[in-house]
């Protein structure tokens, strides 16, 4: 099989065993595991005709659950860019107590499951919480409102950020800042014009991450969000309301109304990414 | 305050050489945006992982331990640790293949390739439990073929398994990958040369070589799939004793306003993601190198 491939010219000739097989595994288990159930979803979206994916797209709930779940997205992953810069640069640059703790304490999102993650924050957030006492003679209200919403997703996308841009400031300690001092520009100037233009393709792949991440997340959101439909209810939630409706077809609609719009939006922003890079000389 | 002279105490520069530096802020300013960072952390991340284990220890040492020892919940925890046996070594065995075939090869289309394999991380869990849904479920594609002949998935075993695969797919390979490349082939090919065979090669030289970095990746695979919620959510049907993981459990105890019991079953998941943490800077501290190449894509 490797042999036939080999002179078929789709790929380069390499002494190495095991070309066959590896891509076979790899293959096979990515059609069976992804590619075929995703497939299956947009078939069901299509079979349900035109007039019915139009009503189902167009409906009222249909809508608010989705500008919920794409705009807290958006804002969600903006908070991120702004504290996980922060984040990233004082820990690359600044030398504190705990700071390797705080280094791992970042990836606490990735590794804490998001129902644990929910309960938390809807604890803490509610009218008789921690925080949620706090706020509550200011009639501040988070939990049970698309505030609460925000908060869980912030939290889900807070590593993406700092670790893309980590490693980028880390390379970045040159001689060019103090350059740009000796020149004269003044520090924020340096940091504006000569620190950050390097860093902003790690932000942006940080930035689409945490969104991309935020747009699907169900877990740390639905305890917090109080789930009132029109106002705090997101876009997954609505497609598990779907389908304990047994409206597969509803379910499958606003599935893929999702994933092509969240697919859109990273592509543009990879297309932005790709001629920052090419902008910068960059390869 | 472009010379400043950095002699904070609170907040020293980061190079030793960097006193000397010209280019950097004022120690009042590193001092607020650590501050600032600090205080951000403390609010989103350490005072949920906080309150998780205060709210689990509100009733008490023996409520706590009964809580965590009741049938349900045995059965709960003993659920999510077979899901996890089976779906991580699944996953593994993909990923270190996926891994092979894409470091080691050039091929037409192999971006595409690792686009579709990080697929999963930009779909919805909930939308990865769907699927599944929308194939075998009862009125799903292949529904009346499974019933007639007696196979369960949906709200059973495998369907809980198929969609943690679904969700932690990319983990092992996306680690693999830049490790693999940026050590290239040099020292497989001496020994095919020297008269190898090529499981030889690949269990004597390739797997050693990649060891941390596959341990690594296994190390996050495994946290997201005893931790995995939305896509299992939808798979499971939340039948208690049965199709129940840990997280299930966690919810159901908590939607029936036993808020002690459900911190209680939470606490664990929380160790487990602490114990996590714990090994996964262990390896970025002493294997750092290895592994770095994975950080920088």
């Amino acid at each position: 099989m490797a042999g036939r491939a080999a002179t078929s010219g789709w790929r380069q000739p390499s002494v190495l065993p095991g070309f066959g097989l590896s891509l076979g595994i790899t293959l096979t288990a990515l059609s069976l595991i992804v590619l075929i159930p995703l497939a299956a979803l947009f078939v069901k979206a299509a079979s349900a005709g035109p007039s019915e994916i139009w009503a189902i797209a167009t409906s009222p709930r249909t809508l608010a659950a989705l500008r919920l779940s794409f705009l807290g997205a958006l804002f969600a992953a903006s908070v991120n860019a702004v504290f996980g810069l922060i984040l990233a640069w004082v820990l690359v640059r600044y030398r504190f107590p705990g700071r390797r703790l705080v280094d791992a304490a970042v990836d606490l999102p990735f590794a804490l499951p998001t129902a644990v993650a929910g309960i938390a924050l809807a604890a803490i957030y509610a009218p008789n919480g921690w925080i949620g006492s706090l706020l509550a003679p200011f009639d501040i209200k988070v939990a049970y409102t698309p505030l609460g919403v925000m908060v869980a997703l912030i939290f889900i996308g807070l590593p993406f950020v700092v670790r893309m841009v980590q490693p980028v400031l880390e390379e970045a300690q040159g001689d060019i800042e103090e350059a740009a001092a000796l020149l004269g520009a003044s520090r924020l100037r340096t940091i504006f014009r000569v620190v950050l233009p390097p860093v902003l393709p790690a932000l942006l792949s940080g930035f689409v991450l945490a969104f991309a991440r935020a747009v699907g997340e169900y877990g740390s959101v639905i305890f917090i969000a109080g789930n009132v439909p029109m106002v705090s209810e997101i876009a997954p939630l609505l497609i598990v309301i779907k389908l304990e409706q047994f409206d597969y077809a509803g379910a499958a609609v606003i599935a893929t109304m999702m994933l092509l719009l969240s697919f859109t939006l990273i592509l543009l922003v990879n297309l932005i990414q790709a001629r920052t890079r090419r902008k910068l000389g960059d390869v | 305050m472009s010379d400043a002279t950095l002699q904070g105490q609170a907040a020293r520069p980061a190079a030793p050489h960097a006193e000397r530096r010209i280019g950097s802020e004022s120690p009042l300013v590193q001092v607020l945006l650590i501050a600032v960072s600090l205080a951000f952390l403390a609010l989103f991340l350490l005072l949920p992982l906080v309150s998780v284990f205060v709210e689990a220890g509100a009733r008490g040492w023996v409520a706590y331990r009964e809580a965590v020892t009741e049938p349900d919940a045995v059965a709960a925890i003993r659920l999510t640790l077979l899901v996890a046996a089976i779906a991580v070594p699944f996953n593994l065995v993909v990923g270190v293949a996926a891994a092979w075939a894409i470091a080691k090869f050039e091929f037409r289309g192999k971006n595409l390739l690792v686009s579709l394999i990080d697929l999963p991380f930009s779909v919805s869990p909930v939308i990865s439990g769907l699927v599944y849904v929308l194939l075998f479920g009862a009125q799903g594609y292949l529904g009346p073929w499974l019933k007639a002949n007696d196979i369960e998935i949906i709200f059973a075993l495998p369907g809980l398994v198929l969609a943690t695969v679904f969700v932690t797919f990319p983990f092992v390979a996306r680690e693999l990958i830049p490790h693999m490349q940026a050590l290239g082939s040099t020292d497989e090919e001496a020994a095919l040369t020297l008269g190898a065979s090529p499981w030889r090669v690949f269990f004597a030289i390739t797997l050693p070589n990649v060891k941390w970095s596959l341990f690594y990746g296994v190390l996050l695979c495994n946290a997201r799939a005893m931790g995995e919620f939305g896509a299992v959510a939808v798979v499971s049907g939340k039948i208690r004793g049965l199709t129940n993981t840990m997280p299930l459990h966690v919810e159901i105890l908590y939607n029936e306003y036993m808020s002690a019991a459900a911190f209680a079953v939470a606490s664990l998941l929380a160790g487990l993601a602490l114990v996590t943490l714990a090994l996964k800077s262990l390896l970025e501290w002493r294997y750092g190198d290895a592994i770095a190449a994975a950080r920088h894509h």
